[in-house]
């Protein structure tokens, strides 16, 4: 190898892979990957480490949760009780159905049809925000009927069920020694927090969602380059599969 | 070459930096600060992460400074909290943290596994930003009043007994934690996807299989230290929340999130640090790292080791005696990839060829005060002593010989090694191993003592202590002045030498790894023709072919 | 251990001692820990000492000026496991050596005389059994096992004796104990050891360790008159806890006479010994800890009593060994089975009881 200090070059960009003269490789390819391939091996490897870190991340709510629910069963049961079945099913079904959406999205991608791709992403979008739509009624409610532990919590209806007809109708709770029923403030607390950050979540995956119908429409992602795409067609598939372990562990306690 | 050293250099009167690197590439602003090439990155990381150092290394100043007298002197009770919380906070998540992998790492790992960058180069400047912006969190805390709940942040002491800057402060960190997230999430990509032909794994340079180890647990841990934090900043500002008692909440589960992400930190932190001293003990004994498998192997080990033994943090909090046992045991387990890794360094050197230039000496100094550190370690490992020993100066004192001892010793020895890859400029040896010196001198009379403090039980994050600790407390504020000029030296002596060092040259250490192999800076794309990794790690006998290769050329090509 | 050599045993600790390097051996345990340190400190020299000897040996040895060529060598695998294997039996040994020691430090003798320690921002209370109240001092007697039962009214605190080589956190929430037996007399420090807040550094205090005549005059001059226990009756009698926890066939609460360390079964079907962290969370969580046969009607009284109070009620129920003067408050009060009229015939209550002061 020739003593690099005495080679001069123009300041122009280099070419220099020793296999491929600029522009033999498709325009969307980053220069420090070797070949296409490479470049969609790295990136979608690269999700699936961000998903796992994501897992470790709602790991500590879950961990909180299991403990929580251990200890205080009774008030977990009776909190969970308040949360509304039709609204969650709803969500459930929504976001399953974004999930499909999202997935012929990618398959839209793949087969190169910016139609398809363009529909599907925004049917995806705006199941997005019936979601958000619907926890929002949900939390809107919680708010209503003083469920929001540090703002004036009311352990009320746990005290004496009877003072909530609707949900004492259904379920028939007996009442919660003080003591227990103060422990339901714990329940709401993990349920805002995860619900929240698992909202939050959402809201980015919205934003990037309108961020890729943009470049859809310019025709970005049906010349060949799905990477981006698919990518974010994993991390959707991860939040859905977040809200449906919420879904069973927040609404479904001891549900028959 | 003279018989003592082997800096190989280029005649000095002809020899010139090349004017096409990665630094002259391009100019202005801009061109730094939208940069996606790793070198440059690295460059700003390496600034922003002195400029904090220095910072921290101030605040500690402070400590020492009030320390000199049994009563509160300098400073009120509260201030003091305060200086103690910043340091802490400060040295571990924005110093000691990055401190390897965002510098040396973001630079080298491409270059040692011939790649033209990492993997993801926008998410390698996201990073930095999100790193600048966890520090501009963090002074805005310092002026804002600072926080006073140490860089522990222990429940409900933290949740409800405080009203100074716990949700900023948590918010940096929360922020500082991604960007090390996204730093060993690129380091993992990359390793795996972008190593050039011929690079198996075994092939590696030992530097890249500690990062390798650190980027797992950087990725699998740090998620935890951020929902954690998420709920004590929740717990904060809705009043009730799952670490108070008092609602049901239990803080004991507030210790077990911390603890779980913070013991690997731990290795998080000194990992990429024993990654160094691999690199430099092997190119100053010019040969191969001894028993190379076994030290690839015991960095994975301590990984995967380091995520089950949280709760020895934890022996005296009213964990069950059983619990205490079992976490012991693992941590026992722990201790010996580590004591496995010292031993082959040290025969590293049996039948080398051996010189002292300053990464040397700071290798010595790390092998000889992280087996002190580490052996510390051990005692606090043990259930019985530790419920004597925690808690006090012995703990203080312990990761310090590790982290400052170890970790900032290896730090400062790589960045003398790779310095004339980075700048293409030598540093001047003299001062510098004086330097090196006083370091290990000044770090020995500031901490040693604190082992006897510990002992003798003076507890930690005590701004007044009973006068009977006094001397010892004195000694070690003296070694502290000592350390300091130690690392303020670098300092000056390196940033003399980015205009006055001599030049580089492509290899002046006469070392095996693939970045030696180019220009020194390198050029942007780091190889004018990709590599092709057909020897082992460390081949000496290799490099020894290719300068015979090179000479027969310049002959030929002279000749001709 | 003592048994290695006394003499040279005695030399090593108290010269150390004397040179304000080590702390004083005050306790039963504390040559035991320091046992252990030493083999530790001796292992971990030796271990240094080679290391270094073998850095110093080779830098010698195989300077570039004496061994200009490097010999390149793959590894020894002899030497790996040997370097493996034999720290590893070194840190088995000590993890076994101080798993007993841990165990001995946290498992209290069945004759240890309890005393109750509250830590709360930024002080120690001790409370004796027999009434008396310190802050930052704690009076032992010397020779007799004193477990100390700790708690924390706020934030994390912890409880060290370094003369004793024993610590513990206070936890908010629960009860930790540790225990220890003073071999001299003497005044030790006493740290909190967990940072607390603003003055961490001045909830330190001294622990008296006194001859046994001694500390039986000291506890007569510094009573205040009431026991634990009695001041747990008054509070009990205060709360009406009797109301329903007499021995009565229609109670609406177990008895609990003699139910300190017995038995029970929950209504949950587990079965739970009554120690002092069950008193406890009975007190301030009761519906998780009813016993079975009996409705889940008892309020809670989290936030109405302090740690001190419930320490006084956990004390007294320790000393209720039989139902009688529960029986005689009630009589006297004439008390309806009825939950709303406890306020007014509690106040009577004192004056029915002989010698409490009021």
């Amino acid at each position: 190898m020739p003593d690099s200090t005495t080679i001069t070059h123009d300041g122009q960009a280099l070419s220099n892979s020793a296999n491929s003269a600029h522009g033999e490789h498709p325009p969307y390819q980053r220069h420090h990957f070797e070949t296409v391939d490479q470049q969609f091996d790295a990136t979608n490897f690269a999700m699936w480490l961000f998903l796992l870190t994501e897992v470790m991340f709602f790991g500590g709510l879950f961990t909180a949760y299991l403990i929580m629910r251990n200890w205080y069963y009774p008030a977990f049961v009776e909190g969970s009780h308040q949360l509304s079945i039709f609204w969650g099913t709803a969500n459930t079904a929504v976001l399953i159905a974004s999930s499909f959406t999202m997935a012929m999205a990618v398959w839209s991608a793949e087969v190169r049809r910016k139609g398809a791709l363009l529909l599907f992403l925004s049917l995806t979008l705006v199941f997005g925000f019936v979601f958000l739509g619907i926890k929002g009624i949900e939390w809107h409610e919680k708010w209503e009927k003083h469920h929001v532990p540090g703002m004036n919590f009311s352990v009320q209806a746990f005290v004496n069920p009877q003072s909530d007809p609707e949900v004492y109708k259904e379920y028939q709770d007996k009442p919660l020694a003080p003591d227990m029923a103060q422990k339901t403030e714990e329940y709401f607390f993990l349920y805002f927090a995860m619900t929240g950050m698992h909202a939050l979540h959402m809201v980015i995956g919205a934003g990037i969602l309108v961020f890729m119908i943009f470049r859809a429409r310019a025709g970005a992602y049906t010349t060949g380059h799905v990477t981006f795409v698919e990518n974010f067609g994993l991390y959707w598939h991860f939040v859905d599969i977040i809200w449906i372990y919420l879904f069973a562990l927040l609404y479904l306690i001891s549900r028959h | 070459m003279s018989a003592a050293t082997i800096v190989s250099l280029p005649d000095q009167s002809t020899a010139r930096i090349p004017k096409m690197n990665f630094l002259t590439r391009e100019n202005g602003l801009l061109s730094w600060l939208l940069t996606s090439d790793h070198k440059r990155i690295a460059t700003l990381y390496l600034i922003s992460i002195t400029f904090f150092f220095f910072i921290g290394g101030a605040l500690a100043g402070l400590i020492r400074l009030e320390l000199l007298t049994p009563q509160t002197s300098l400073m009120a009770a509260d201030t003091y909290n305060k200086v103690f919380t910043m340091h802490g906070v400060i040295m571990v998540f924005l110093f000691l943290v990055p401190s390897v992998p965002a510098t040396i790492g973001n630079f080298f790992i491409p270059m040692m596994i011939g790649a033209k960058d990492l993997a993801l180069p926008k998410i390698n400047l996201l990073s930095w930003y999100l790193y600048v912006g966890a520090g501009i969190m963090m002074i805005y805390t310092m002026a804002a009043g600072g926080v006073d709940t140490g860089w522990t942040f222990t429940t409900p002491l933290s949740t409800h007994y405080l009203n100074t800057h716990v949700i900023s402060t948590g918010l940096a960190i929360f922020v500082a934690g991604f960007s090390s997230i996204f730093t060993g999430l690129n380091f993992i990509v990359t390793i795996h996807k972008m190593r050039v032909p011929g690079m198996t794994w075994f092939r590696l340079p030992l530097f890249v299989w500690s990062n390798y180890a650190a980027s797992i647990l950087m990725v699998l841990g740090t998620p935890v230290l951020a929902i954690t934090l998420v709920l004590v900043v929740l717990e904060r500002t809705m009043h009730i929340g799952v670490f108070d008692p008092a609602y049901g909440g239990d803080p004991l589960l507030f210790q077990h999130l911390f603890w779980f992400y913070s013991h690997p930190a731990v290795y998080i932190m000194i990992l990429p640090g024993m990654g160094v001293i691999s690199e430099v003990v092997s190119t100053f004994s010019r040969k191969r790292v001894f028993g190379y498998t076994a030290v690839a192997f015991s960095s994975v080990a301590i990984a995967v080791f380091g995520f089950f033994v949280w709760a020895h943090h934890m022996f005296i909090m009213g964990i069950s005696n059983y619990a205490a046992l079992i976490f012991s045991l693992l941590t026992m387990l722990v201790a010996v990839p580590s004591a496995i890794k010292i031993f082959n360094w040290t025969f590293t050197l049996y039948k080398g060829s051996i010189t002292f230039e300053t990464p040397m000496l700071y290798a010595f100094g790390f092998m000889g005060l992280f087996t002190i550190g580490g052996l510390t370690g051990v005692f606090l490992g043990t259930t019985g002593t530790d419920i004597h020993l925690t808690e006090t100066y012995f703990i203080v004192a312990h990761f310090h010989f590790v982290m400052v001892g170890g970790m900032l010793m290896a730090f400062l020895s790589g960045i003398h090694f790779w310095w004339p890859k980075w700048t293409g400029r030598m540093y001047p040896e003299k001062i510098s191993q004086f330097a090196a010196v006083v370091t290990f001198i000044g770090f020995n009379f500031t901490f040693f003592p604190q082992f006897i403090l510990g002992m003798l039980g003076m507890p930690r994050r005590y701004a007044a202590y009973p006068p009977e600790f006094q001397a010892l407390n004195v000694f070690s504020t003296a070694g502290a002045t000592i350390l300091g000029v130690g690392y303020l030296l670098p300092i000056l002596y390196l940033t003399w030498s980015l205009k006055y060092g001599a030049v580089a040259g492509d290899n002046p250490w006469q070392a095996t790894g693939l970045e030696w192999q180019t220009q020194s800076p390198p050029l942007t794309e780091n190889f004018l023709e990709t590599p092709i990794m057909d020897h082992e790690a460390y081949d000496y006998e290799w490099l020894e072919k290719q300068n015979i290769a090179r000479q027969q050329q310049k002959e030929v090509a002279s000749a001709g | 251990m003592d048994h290695i050599s006394p003499v040279l045993w005695q030399f090593l600790e108290k010269w150390l001692e004397r040179f304000a390097l080590f702390p004083p051996e005050a306790s039963t345990v504390a040559p035991q820990s320091d046992a252990l340190f030493f083999f530790m400190v001796l292992v971990s020299l030796i271990g240094l000492t080679i290391v270094v000897l073998l850095i110093v040996a080779f830098s010698i040895l195989y300077s570039k000026k004496r061994h200009p060529q490097a010999v390149q060598i793959e590894g020894s695998t002899i030497l790996e496991a040997t370097w493996t294997i034999i720290p590893l039996g070194l840190f088995l040994v000590m993890f076994v050596w101080g798993a007993l020691l841990y165990f001995r430090i946290y498992t209290p003798p069945a004759n240890a005389l309890n005393i109750y320690v509250v830590g709360k921002q930024w002080m120690w209370k001790a409370e004796h059994p027999g009434g008396q109240h310190e802050i930052n001092m704690l009076h032992v007697p010397v020779g007799r096992p004193i477990q100390i039962t700790l708690i924390s009214q706020d934030v994390f605190h912890s409880f060290s004796i370094p003369a004793f080589r024993v610590k513990r956190e206070a936890i908010p929430g629960r009860y930790t104990t540790v225990w220890f037996e003073a071999t001299r007399t003497g005044t030790f420090h006493l740290f909190c050891t967990q940072y607390c807040g603003t003055n961490h550094s001045q909830m330190i205090g001294d622990v008296i360790v006194m001859t046994p005549d001694d500390y039986k005059k000291w506890l007569e001059s510094s009573t205040s008159g009431n026991s634990l226990a009695q001041d747990g009756e008054r509070l009990f009698t205060s709360l009406s806890c009797g109301a329903c926890h007499n021995a009565r066939p229609d109670a609406r609460g177990p008895s609990l006479a003699g139910v300190y360390n017995a038995r029970l079964t929950l209504s949950s079907g587990q079965a739970i010994t009554a120690d002092d962290a069950y008193l406890r969370e009975a007190i301030l969580n009761p519906s998780e800890h009813i016993t079975q046969g009996y409705a889940p009607i008892m309020p809670t009284y989290q936030g109405q009593i302090s740690e001190e109070g419930v320490i006084a009620l956990v004390e007294y129920i320790k000393n209720l060994d039989s139902d009688y003067r529960v029986q005689q408050t009630l009589n006297t009060t004439e008390l309806a089975p009825n939950i709303e009229e406890k306020a007014a015939p509690a106040a009577k209550a004192p004056a029915a009881q002989e010698g409490v002061n009021p």
